[in-house]
């Protein structure tokens, strides 16, 4: 091995491999964010010839503030509610011309989850050979972290803030991947910044299919969650292997695979990080009773998407993965 | 009782002396304060209502629309593109006759995109059929959100509190805030007569066909048209009950002898009326402050631009490829009079810029120059535009 | 009417800066007006606010084109090219600096005092938020508005041994400075 000048060596082959670009630096996203990281795998896996649909939200607003653009793919920002519509006009438009130009529709959660949901539903409903990509920072935050149906469940947003007779969001995370899954769409999946070639390859797995398909990303946001942004990995990471953020697939609504968990860690180590939970820390019989739920949430989702693992290999599900699936490595 | 607030604080606190029972919250800038400020009062038990934490605007209208239905007093709070996605809502509640209030912190609308004030949201539904009041100060906020439940629930017609985005929204400032015995004195709890009711059961929304519909809309017309007397009703009264001057339907700062008005709607009042003690030497000047517009005072207009030669109506809207929208109302209001004044149109401050004192000074050239152009936008910069081929 | 310019970094407590001092005059019974130069930033980004004070109501609600005072809460934001943009002749800038007055004074050709406010702020309320020193110091420079009115506006904000600490820290930093030295601003103080 020679030192990393050397070309022959591994790093300076790895630094000397052509590597797409479709996210520039020199944006405004803050120190840490998830998002943004997210957006620069996606596109960086997805390659030059794909038109992106944006929808409201931090993303478009950070990449995009005129006279600039971090972005060196063909890309759109309409509206808040309607991106996965305008991709599907989109799609239909390269498909008349055709085109091989493939699209993904991006949105944050308040756009996927909640006032875009309409818009998504009727791209999965009609087929269209589309990926849609949410980047779930599980709050409105571009606005100023508001809660959104994916807001975690006794999570402190400025909407649905703790206080003295309130333990922060009343209700559970919207279980979104599976209501897409309820399509029968080819292909669902959740992938988290943790785990950058989970995402490369899941994003190409999408896009080598034909129709409709979902990339769900947990993302950090360390203004909004209350973390340094130093910690955005790690905590990403505990996210997944609490298993409050399972990352699985789903073929035409059902389970094809799952990450297993090497080491199963306590909510409160992922909690404990973030100041929008900072009260459920508290002196407090609900503060506890709240604690409670989450590790009973981490606990059912461990069991019905088989995080532990049960094959023989269960600690390398990437290669057994790949293996059944008869194919090479991704990413 | 005087505190130092947030102009969307003081709205939070004043809503929630209205005594709402129904929130639908949806975020969207510059009104997010708002909402965020209630939603902590009920999350310490300090107000008791029930606040629905909605899926996007056009929900937040419709969840609002319901509650109304069924005999609640119901708030909710939007600008820019939650206005106009919950267009088709707006209609259907003034239609339906349904009292509610709702805040529109006025921002500009996309595309292209702008979270900044300016007042094309609310021009944009002014033909919804809802009572539309324009703030020029946070208190006058304050004070026209207690009086739109009145008038609301007097007239059975929705009210939408315009109030400036960022300008008044996130601008700190001295604010009174009534107590909760003098809310209390002057607005009654709803009592909504047509409210869905087992024991007395209604269908609302029906189909109308057109034997019918021109009566229907006729008398939504006529209602809102009497509004105007609701408005100043409800000014008068609230008035005495605080103790300071309202202007229910403009504001005019005196009918000497000037010879030149400017009318305009929103916070740029305040930095006309600074600016009219600032700079001397420019000739007398009328100001006005349109607070109602809709219903249309068209009357109260005429009466106001009396002895005017010119009236400068400043706006921060337009409609693309016609004009001004004030500016073309006030125009048709004031053609009825024998000498009308001569009206100059412009739009200023468009997509949040800043409309600084020598807007005034600026003005007045405007009108000596005397162009004789209908419109104009008058702080466009020529060479910011591409170059013409 | 004296008018305030503050610049700062997103994250920084900028708005509430302006805040403060706004509330602080409304608890000497002055009228006063705050608001941020409005704009979707981000953390780090830089950022101002605006306050005026005065003896009767403040109608104008622009930006303030011409301050008589800037206060700088990162000196980094030294290097931006419109720093003092505006700053009136006789205006004078306090910012947040471990760095010399008269130095950094030569440099932006104006009266500067720099005071180490991050630094007092870590050392008296174990975090490096500059604001409740930069206000003290601000008003002991010029006179505006007595300490108390501060430590009541900061009485809005904080409580217990939070406020206490406030308390402690508008002392310390009202005593690093040269009182009233200011006083003759642009603008007669007392408007």
């Amino acid at each position: 091995m020679g030192d990393s000048s050397d070309q022959l060596s591994h790093r300076g082959l790895r630094l000397s491999q052509p590597r797409f670009s479709g996210l520039e630096s020199g944006h405004r996203a803050c120190q840490g964010c998830g998002e943004a990281l997210g957006a620069r795998l996606v596109t960086e896996a997805a390659g030059p010839d794909v038109a992106y649909a944006n929808a409201t939200g931090c993303l478009e607003v950070f990449t995009t503030a005129w006279p600039d653009s971090a972005w060196r793919v063909p890309w759109i920002h309409s509206l808040f509610e309607n991106a996965p519509a305008v991709a599907a006009g989109m799609e239909a438009a390269l498909k008349a011309r055709g085109k091989t130009t493939r699209v993904i529709s991006m949105g944050g959660d308040g756009s996927t989850f909640d006032i875009g949901f309409q818009a998504l539903s009727g791209m999965l409903e009609r087929g269209h050979n589309v990926l849609h990509v949410c980047f779930d920072n599980e709050a409105y935050m571009n606005t100023g972290i508001q809660r959104s149906s994916s807001t975690p469940h006794a999570a402190s947003t400025t909407t649905s803030p703790s206080g003295k007779v309130r333990m922060g969001k009343r209700h559970l995370k919207k279980d979104i991947v599976s209501i897409v899954a309820a399509h029968h769409i080819p292909y669902a999946a959740t992938s988290s910044v943790a785990y950058p070639s989970d995402i490369r390859k899941k994003v190409r797995r999408a896009l080598a299919i034909d129709g409709p398909t979902f990339l769900h990303i947990h993302t950090p946001c360390p203004l909004g969650w209350g973390h340094d942004g130093a910690l955005s990995i790690e905590v990403a990471r505990l996210a997944v292997q609490t298993g409050l953020f399972p990352i699985i697939e789903l073929e035409r609504g059902r389970l094809a695979g799952s990450m297993p968990i090497r080491t199963v860690r306590p909510v409160t180590d992922y909690l404990q990080l973030q100041t929008r939970f900072r009260h459920l820390f508290a002196d407090d019989a609900r503060a506890r009773e709240e604690l409670e739920h989450l590790q009973a949430l981490a606990d059912h989702n461990i069991e019905v998407y088989n995080l532990r693992g049960t094959q023989p290999d269960s600690r390398d599900s990437e290669g057994a993965d790949t293996v059944r699936r008869g194919g090479m490595r991704w990413a | 009782m005087q505190y130092a607030l947030e102009g969307s604080q003081a709205l939070a606190r004043t809503v929630a002396l209205c005594r709402p029972q129904v929130i639908a919250a949806y975020p969207i800038t510059p009104q997010t304060h708002i909402v965020e400020n209630l939603s902590k009062l009920v999350a310490d038990g300090l107000l008791d209502c029930e606040l629905v934490s909605v899926e996007s605007e056009f929900s937040a209208a419709s969840v609002v629309l319901g509650a109304v239905a069924a005999g609640a007093r119901a708030y909710t709070a939007s600008s820019s593109q939650g206005i106009l996605l919950m267009c088709e809502v707006l209609y259907n509640i003034s239609g339906l006759r349904l009292p509610m209030v709702m805040t529109c912190a006025n921002r500009a609308v996309s595309g292209p995109l702008s979270i900044w004030n300016d007042q094309q949201d609310s021009m944009a539904v002014r033909d919804a059929g809802w009572v539309q009041l324009y703030c020029a100060t946070n208190q006058e906020a304050v004070d026209t959100t207690i009086q739109a439940y009145l008038i609301a629930e007097q007239t059975e017609l929705p009210v939408m509190v315009c109030v400036d985005g960022f300008t008044l929204t996130h601008t700190l400032e001295v604010l009174d805030i009534p107590d909760q015995q003098q809310v209390d004195r002057f607005l009654p709890p709803f009592n909504f007569d047509r409210r869905l009711d087992p024991t007395s059961p209604i269908s609302i929304g029906t189909l109308v066909a057109p034997d019918f519909f021109t009566e229907s809309r006729g008398d939504h017309h006529r209602a809102l048209t009497n509004a105007q007397q609701a408005i100043v009703a409800a000014a008068a009264a609230w008035e005495d009950v605080c103790g300071r001057r309202q202007n229910p339907l403009l504001c005019v700062s005196d009918m000497g002898d000037a010879r030149i008005g400017i009318l305009t709607l929103g916070s740029i009042a305040g930095t006309l009326a600074a600016a009219r003690d600032h700079f001397q030497s420019v000739p007398a000047t009328r100001l006005m402050a349109l607070r109602a517009f809709r219903p249309f005072p068209a009357e109260a207009i005429r009466h106001a631009c009396e002895g005017l030669t010119d009236l400068v109506v400043l706006e921060r809207a337009l409609s693309p490829g016609s004009g001004g929208i004030v500016g073309t109302e006030v125009r048709a209001a004031l053609s009825e009079l024998q000498t009308a004044p001569r009206v100059h149109n412009f739009s200023v401050g468009l997509g949040g810029r800043d409309v600084p004192m020598d807007i005034y000074p600026r003005i007045h050239e405007a009108v000596r120059a005397g162009s004789g152009i209908p419109f104009d936008i008058i702080d466009l910069e020529p060479d910011k535009l591409p170059a013409a081929i | 009417m004296i008018e305030i310019r503050i610049h700062g970094r997103g994250g920084q407590g900028n708005v509430v800066a302006a805040y403060l001092l706004a509330t602080a005059a409304f608890e000497e019974g002055r009228y006063a007006q705050a608001f941020p130069n409005f704009g979707a930033e981000r953390r780090g980004a830089p950022v101002t606010a605006f306050v005026r004070i005065a003896d009767r109501p403040i109608r104008r609600r622009c930006q303030v084109l011409e301050p008589a005072f800037l206060i700088v809460q990162d000196d980094t934001l030294l290097h931006l090219p419109d720093i003092t943009a505006g700053l009136q002749d006789g205006g004078a800038i306090l910012v947040n600096s471990t760095g010399d007055s008269a130095e950094l004074g030569t440099q932006l050709k104006r009266t500067v005092v720099a005071l180490p406010a991050s630094a007092l702020a870590q050392e008296i309320l174990g975090r490096p938020v500059p604001n409740t020193a930069l206000l003290s110091a601000f008003l002991a420079l010029t006179g505006l508005l007595p300490q108390t009115a501060l430590v009541k506006a900061l009485g809005g904000r904080f409580h217990g041994a939070v406020l206490d600490n406030n308390r402690q820290l508008v002392e310390q930093a009202a005593a690093q400075v040269n009182a009233g030295a200011w006083q003759e601003g642009p603008h007669a103080v007392r408007a």
